[in-house]
């Protein structure tokens, strides 16, 4: 009993205050005004240079969003968000004329230098081995620095192969055609609420196109950071995979520590082509608040990829640490026949965040299979629920899925919850759903510190062998910083 | 779209709305009895039928269900009663105490109500209604409080029903076989409404049918409200058979004292739609529950079965098992919910919802959810949908057995596995029967 007392004992101790990334940079920013109107979306909608059909696109997004009310079957509480007191659009000054690295404020290049990403593609290219004798690993990176996207290195040799991976905004003005036809084909602009303001307000975030055939020669990454007070982060990413191509994108999300909650209202759209494959991979670590439940980010996503063509594969991997309040629901729309879709998950919740995610696999094509892993660990006086369903059409032959959700609990005021839906519609439909809750059991605990390891350590082992089916989906240089950043939010009960 | 608009009433929402007014003053009770009608009713009114953007009503929207009311029926006639005496069949050869309710109104003369077993009482829920029976004032509508609107609507109109009391104690040698009848040759609606308490240490087995003749639209909503003491075992059967148009919805209330052994099994074969709702509190420690089922359905029935475990107290073990089999256009809905209470330690939970699609057009919708929020617990639910074997049935078929007898088999097999929980061996017996017979005629 006793090691589990201090691992109580120490839950309740930790506090936010390890949020490491919690620093905030000085840069001058240029602001939209205050509060939403049409004149802020016209206003982003300008600033960003966009062809007339998209702010078109915008406004009728801006149109629907007034009749929408916010959502509120989520198991999340958090105070009525006052969606006039936010800054839409916020941007590093200077920023149109970047030529180079050179010119990006040293601020914002010492900012992500603080965050540990390998901005610098120069020291790369030229194979520079550091001084202690690592070698940086080769991953284009997009910066999204609160509303505009900073920096996207490996720019040009990706395009040798063909690929495409610019900020969103600028591929709106390179290529629009491409654009418009993808963009809001899986996450329409009514979709739901959060989904819609993004369509109304966003301003920038990744875009990605493989040409057919293509394997992407490295891993795309992109980094979001919120910095700005009182703004709000409406990213958009885009990844079309065409034929037979192939592509895994990272993305990782810091903020720092401030009083009042930040909203981030992001979408993403993934659409892989037949015989595509898209590997997306998250590690959000947006600042949770303090121990008390003070400020944090508000995290409401709205992710979701279609599997449109002929084996076709979307995998989700995602590692959840960060956010006062998370909304997320990465899904997978399985339209091409024998397409695969796969969500791999590690929510961890500390202090008082609150957490709702979990997944959509949507069966419309013959002969799809989807695989649902979920790993929710809750901690301190934190709710963490999965939240998924599962359905078959009629017509979808031979679906199969398998879904796997295990929740720990760490002290005894803390919430772990599981609401799956599983809906067939279909005979040959093969759906199997498991799910446990439980807590270290003493016996593990006990065998573990009777062969000499500290109680803490323990703890460390069986949580991560808890999460390690989930760890194992992660890209390498990923699951590195994920196992450090699992450490760290559980730090004093995991050791 | 999130917009919730307030709908224009329906034509069966206002449909009852007229028949309680009409109804109100003839209802059975007066003052408390009276006011707690009006309550539920205005509860029902703000809320309307509950439909699919109710999230405990998402896969049964009562809204497009049921499109209008029926009047709510009339006492039963001589022909009524005669045909409510053959009611309960599937229980034959089962010894019970036999109560009979003929379209909702207890018939003295089927019944067995004199010569009880010692430590038995068994009255008219529309006579202790009537006559403010302290029984009811203490628990009526007290045992598991709920805002659900079909819950709302029966304690607004419950008519009569069954109030059992058993003594510390007591061991009932033969079940208590409630047979609910709907035998009117028009359509009407009832609303059963019982209440059983069961004293320290008792024993009993209490069996519930109901069923209506076929091809007539009735509607039943029943409740029935179960207190069981420290230390009873009890035994719950619930049988939903007829071959009806009937739109069946019942609600299960209990309360678990400590140190109880409850095992609840819900059949269900009959009728056109059926919502079973089972809201079970576990409010002492030591208890041990089992809330099973099997249903086995075809055509375009509808059955629907919705838990809620609520493990108030710490130290409980429940068990939760449903199969359904379901066969043309046939729907099978499962909601659970086990929900853990912070203080309640060392909780034991597991819940499990099978169903087995005989036809490329059934319709299997499963929800097992957790809600915990203790952390010494061990609680787990598990849920599969799928096709019958096709290794096991070439096994079969492979050994001489005909296709269709080999199907037959492991279906029997599949539902055999709830079945098999069912204490009392007769009854027991009598359940498999019925699968037989069901799959006998599914040619």
């Amino acid at each position: 009993m006793a090691a589990v007392q201090e691992t109580v004992e120490q839950v309740r101790l930790i506090d936010v205050d390890q949020y490491k990334y919690g620093f905030e940079t000085v840069i001058e920013s240029d602001k939209a005004p205050k509060g939403l109107d049409e004149s802020t979306v016209r206003f982003i909608s300008a600033k960003k240079g966009e062809p007339e059909w998209m702010l078109a696109w915008r406004l009728e997004a801006f149109k629907r969003w007034q009749t929408m009310r916010e959502p509120t079957w989520a198991r999340v509480e958090y105070p009525a968000i006052d969606y006039q007191d936010l800054y839409y659009y916020s941007a590093p000054k200077k920023n149109p004329a970047l030529k180079s690295l050179d010119e990006v404020d040293p601020e914002i290049l010492a900012t992500y230098a603080k965050l540990g990403i390998p901005l610098r593609e120069q020291e790369m290219l030229a194979g520079v081995v550091r001084e202690d004798g690592s070698v940086p690993s080769r991953v284009a990176v997009d910066a999204v620095f609160d509303s505009v996207s900073v920096a996207t290195t490996f720019k040009a040799e990706l395009m040798k192969s063909g690929v495409i991976f610019m900020p969103i905004s600028e591929a709106l003005r390179e290529y629009p055609d491409l654009v418009k036809q993808y963009l809001g084909t899986v996450v329409p602009v009514t979709d739901n609420f959060f989904a819609t303001l993004n369509s109304a307000v966003f301003s920038d975030g990744s875009f990605v196109y493989v040409p057919p055939g293509v394997r992407c020669p490295m891993e795309l990454s992109t980094y979001f950071r919120i910095n700005e007070k009182n703004t709000g982060q409406f990213e958009r990413t885009l990844i079309i995979a065409d034929k037979g191509s192939y592509v895994s994108y990272l993305e990782g999300c810091t903020a720092p520590m401030r009083d009042e909650n930040q909203l981030h209202a992001a979408v993403v759209e993934l659409i892989a082509l037949d015989d595509a494959e898209i590997k997306y991979s998250t590690v959000q670590n947006w600042y949770p608040g303090d121990s008390e439940g003070k400020g944090g980010i508000f995290n409401f996503v709205t992710k979701r990829g279609d599997c449109r063509g002929k084996n076709s594969k979307i995998s989700w991997t995602q590692v959840e640490t960060g956010s006062a309040i998370t909304w997320k629901y990465p899904s997978c729309i399985l339209r091409g026949d024998n397409s695969r879709g796969e969500f791999y998950s590690i929510a961890i919740s500390n202090g008082r965040q609150q957490v709702d995610s979990g997944t959509k696999m949507i069966h419309l094509g013959k002969n799809t299979t989807s695989r649902v892993i979920s790993k929710g660990i809750a901690a301190g006086k934190s709710q963490n629920t999965y939240r998924g369903q599962i359905s078959t059409h009629r017509k979808a032959t031979n679906a199969r899925n398998f879904t796997n959700c295990d929740s720990l609990l760490i002290g005894d005021q803390c919430g772990a919850h599981t609401v799956p839906y599983m809906e067939a519609k279909n005979s040959s439909t093969m759906f199997e759903h498991e799910a446990t809750t439980s807590k270290i059991s003493e016996d593990t605990l006990f065998y573990c510190q009777q062969r000499g390891l500290s109680a803490e350590d323990a703890v460390a082992l069986v949580v991560n062998g808890f999460v390690k089916d989930v760890l194992q989906q992660l890209p390498m240089e990923f699951a590195v910083e994920a196992q450090k950043l699992i450490a760290i939010s559980l730090e004093g009960s995991v050791g | 779209m999130n917009a919730e608009i307030r709908h224009i009433k329906t034509s069966a929402e206002t449909g009852l709305a007229q028949e309680f007014a009409a109804a109100r003053a003839k209802l059975p009770g007066q003052g408390a009895v009276a006011a707690l009608r009006d309550t539920a009713f205005a509860r029902f009114d703000a809320k309307g039928l509950p439909h699919r953007r109710v999230e405990e009503w998402k896969y049964t929207d009562l809204r497009a269900l049921m499109r209008d009311a029926r009047p709510l029926a009339p006492a039963p006639d001589q022909a009524g009663k005669a045909r409510a005496a053959k009611a309960g069949q599937l229980m034959s050869d089962v010894d019970v105490c036999r109560i009979v309710f003929a379209d909702g109104v207890l018939v003295p003369e089927l019944s067995d109500l004199v010569g009880l077993e010692p430590g038995l009482s068994i009255r008219s829920m529309a006579q202790a209604l009537g006559s403010a029976d302290p029984l009811v004032a203490r628990h009526l509508g007290q045992v598991f409080p709920s805002d659900d609107a079909a819950l709302a609507l029966n304690t607004a109109l419950m008519g009569d029903g069954a109030l059992i009391e058993i003594s510390d104690g007591a061991t009932m040698s033969r079940p208590i076989h409630l047979v609910f009848a709907t035998v009117s040759e028009t359509p009407v609606a009832i609303f059963p409404r019982s209440l059983v308490v069961i004293g320290k240490g008792a024993r009993a087995t209490l069996i519930e049918s109901h069923e209506g003749p076929d091809a007539v639209g009735h509607q039943c909503n029943a409740a029935l409200e179960l207190i069981v003491a420290d230390g009873a075992e009890v035994e719950h059967i619930k049988l939903t058979t007829g071959a009806s148009e009937t739109l069946h919805i019942s609600t299960l209330m209990a309360s678990l004292g400590a140190d109880v052994r409850f095992n609840s099994f819900a059949f269900t074969t009959g009728l056109a739609v059926v919502r079973n709702q089972v809201f079970l509190r576990f409010d002492g420690a030591g208890t041990k529950a089992g809330i099973r089922g099997a249903s086995l359905l075809r055509g375009k029935q509808h059955a629907d079965t919705t838990l809620v475990i609520d493990h108030a107290q710490g130290g409980c073990e429940s068990r939760e098992l449903f199969k359904s089999v379901l066969d043309d256009e046939a729907r099978g809905v499962f909601q659970g919910k086990i929900i853990v209470r912070q203080h309640a330690q060392k909780t034991d939970g597991k819940m499990m919802a099978n169903a087995l699609l005989l036809s490329d057009d059934a319709e299997a919708d499963s929800k097992p959810e957790l809600e915990i929020f203790a952390d010494d617990v061990v609680c787990g639910h598990g849920s599969t949908v799928g096709a019958l074997n096709e290794d096991l049935r070439f096994y079969l078929m492979a050994r001489g057995v005909p296709k269709h007898e080999a199907e037959s088999l492991l279906i029997q097999a599949f539902v055999g596995e709830a079945v098999e929980f069912v204490a009392d061996e007769i009854v027991r017996d009598a359940l498999m029967e019925a699968a037989v017979r069901w799959l006998a005629e599914r040619g």
